[in-house]
């Protein structure tokens, strides 16, 4: 018994070191293999509100570019509206609302980690939940992961656990959207078919197949493509429309019949097994 | 006087953070390179405190910044594993003079203190990159990475260390 206190007390400062580096590992690997590491993220209250508080200064240096963007924006849905074919009569029943829009703030970005999130201002109180899509007036951005009460985090494109559907614009052939962390403006898309007839300059729009993202989102154009090892699907290189390294105004997208979508695959799968 | 060094470590502590999370990360130089300044926080501490508080206190430097960097544990994990290694690099750069009482880091050779630094940021880039990057298939990455970072963070807190220099007592 003596000889364990005295080892104990002999080694304490490795000891004490080893500890602490076994809780940083196992957060660390734990992180990697799930989904989601629910309260050590820059969500909370502390990170969330210093980050909202320089952002705040910082806007006002931008204001005229950001103002620009929202006036092109607004041009561009104007042209959609104006050149829109009139209905007999408006739909005003919003039991047909799929998709609800939610306008926030990006407060923190980064895009020069593997993994990378971005922080945005609003949070569970504003109804933002996780796994909502996020874009920007140019394409698509990421999905919300965590929520705390007044701010959320969201896994960006840029991130190597991210896997979002996307296809090849007109087209039925999909394949999912991955990054090889080399080059911040561009995402590969995985598994297109190798029959698949693919040219430099095609757009990558988002897929029908997902819960979380309408179909047919801007995402970029293809900027070079080539047969993988295997020769049985192509590795694509797409050029994002986004300019990743400076997101401000954003909207988040929540689909309102996702939870129905979800309940009826799980009941789905359940009766099958 | 001990009061005023805990004031000073403190007052480090938070402003390190802050300057760290607030402007080096989001310097994105040639697109990756974020100098990681916070490290000085263990070249300044002081040599004679208990080595439990200064491993505690490093752990929770790096989970700090983690929180606001969205890398759950990785800074705390290299910053703890240079503050476990700090005595045993001191040793191999100032010789066993800095068991000596009246040792002061102001009192060694400039050359001395600057192997010190380059020492703890290599071994902390190392470990962060490596844990970051997560795949023994990418060494050449990790390598770049840590090269190209580590020269960026050294010439970045020679700089801070000679504007916030000690003063010689």
């Amino acid at each position: 018994m003596r000889q364990i206190i005295n080892f104990i007390l002999r080694y304490k400062n490795f000891l004490l070191y080893l500890f602490l580096l076994i809780i940083s590992l196992a957060l660390t690997v734990q992180s990697h293999s799930y989904h989601r590491s629910k309260y050590f993220n820059s969500s909370n209250w502390l990170t969330g509100n210093i980050y909202a508080t320089t952002s705040n200064i910082t806007t006002y240096f931008g204001l005229g570019e950001e103002n620009k963007k929202l006036v092109e924006e607004n041009k561009r849905l104007r042209n959609l509206l104006f050149n829109q074919k009139k209905e007999d009569s408006m739909q005003l029943d919003t039991t047909n609302i799929t998709y609800r829009v939610i306008a926030s703030q990006v407060i923190k970005n980064s895009y020069s980690l593997p993994r990378n999130y971005i922080t945005i201002k609003k949070g569970s109180a504003q109804g933002i939940k996780p796994d909502m899509g996020v874009i920007t007036a140019n394409g698509i951005l990421g999905i919300v992961e965590n929520t705390s009460k007044n701010f959320a985090t969201v896994q960006s494109i840029l991130n190597t656990k991210s896997r979002i559907n996307a296809k090849i614009k007109n087209t039925n052939h999909y394949g999912s959207l991955v990054w090889d962390t080399k080059d911040y403006n561009t995402v590969q898309l995985a598994d297109v078919e190798r029959l698949v007839p693919v040219k430099i300059g095609d757009t990558i729009v988002t897929g029908a197949s997902s819960s979380i993202f309408p179909e047919n989102i801007p995402i970029g154009i293809i900027k070079n493509f080539d047969l993988n090892n295997s020769q049985s699907s192509y590795s694509i290189d797409i050029k994002l429309f986004n300019n990743m390294a400076a997101v401000r105004s954003i909207y988040i997208i929540d689909n309102i019949q996702r939870e129905e979508i979800i309940e009826l695959e799980a009941k789905t799968n359940n009766d099958s097994q | 006087m001990i009061r005023n060094s805990y004031f000073i470590n403190i007052i480090r502590f938070v402003l390190l953070i802050l300057v760290q999370v607030l402007v080096f990360n989001k310097l994105n130089f040639f697109g990756y390179i974020n100098p990681m300044v916070y490290i000085l926080f263990l070249y300044w501490y002081p040599i004679k405190e208990k080595r439990q508080l200064f491993l505690l206190l490093s752990f929770l430097l790096g989970f700090l910044i983690d929180l606001f960097s969205d890398t759950v544990a990785i800074h705390a994990a290299a910053t703890v594993t240079i503050a476990y290694l700090r005595p045993t690099i001191m040793r191999f750069c100032f010789g066993v003079n800095y068991e000596f009482q009246n040792f002061k880091l102001t009192n060694t050779t400039r050359a001395q203190q600057i192997t010190f630094l380059t020492l703890l940021i290599i071994i902390h880039h190392l470990v962060f990159f490596t844990l970051e990057i997560f795949s023994l298939e990418n060494t050449l990455l990790i390598l770049k990475k840590v090269l190209t970072i580590s020269i960026a963070t050294l010439i970045l807190c020679l700089l801070l260390s000679s504007l916030f220099s000690v003063k010689k007592e």
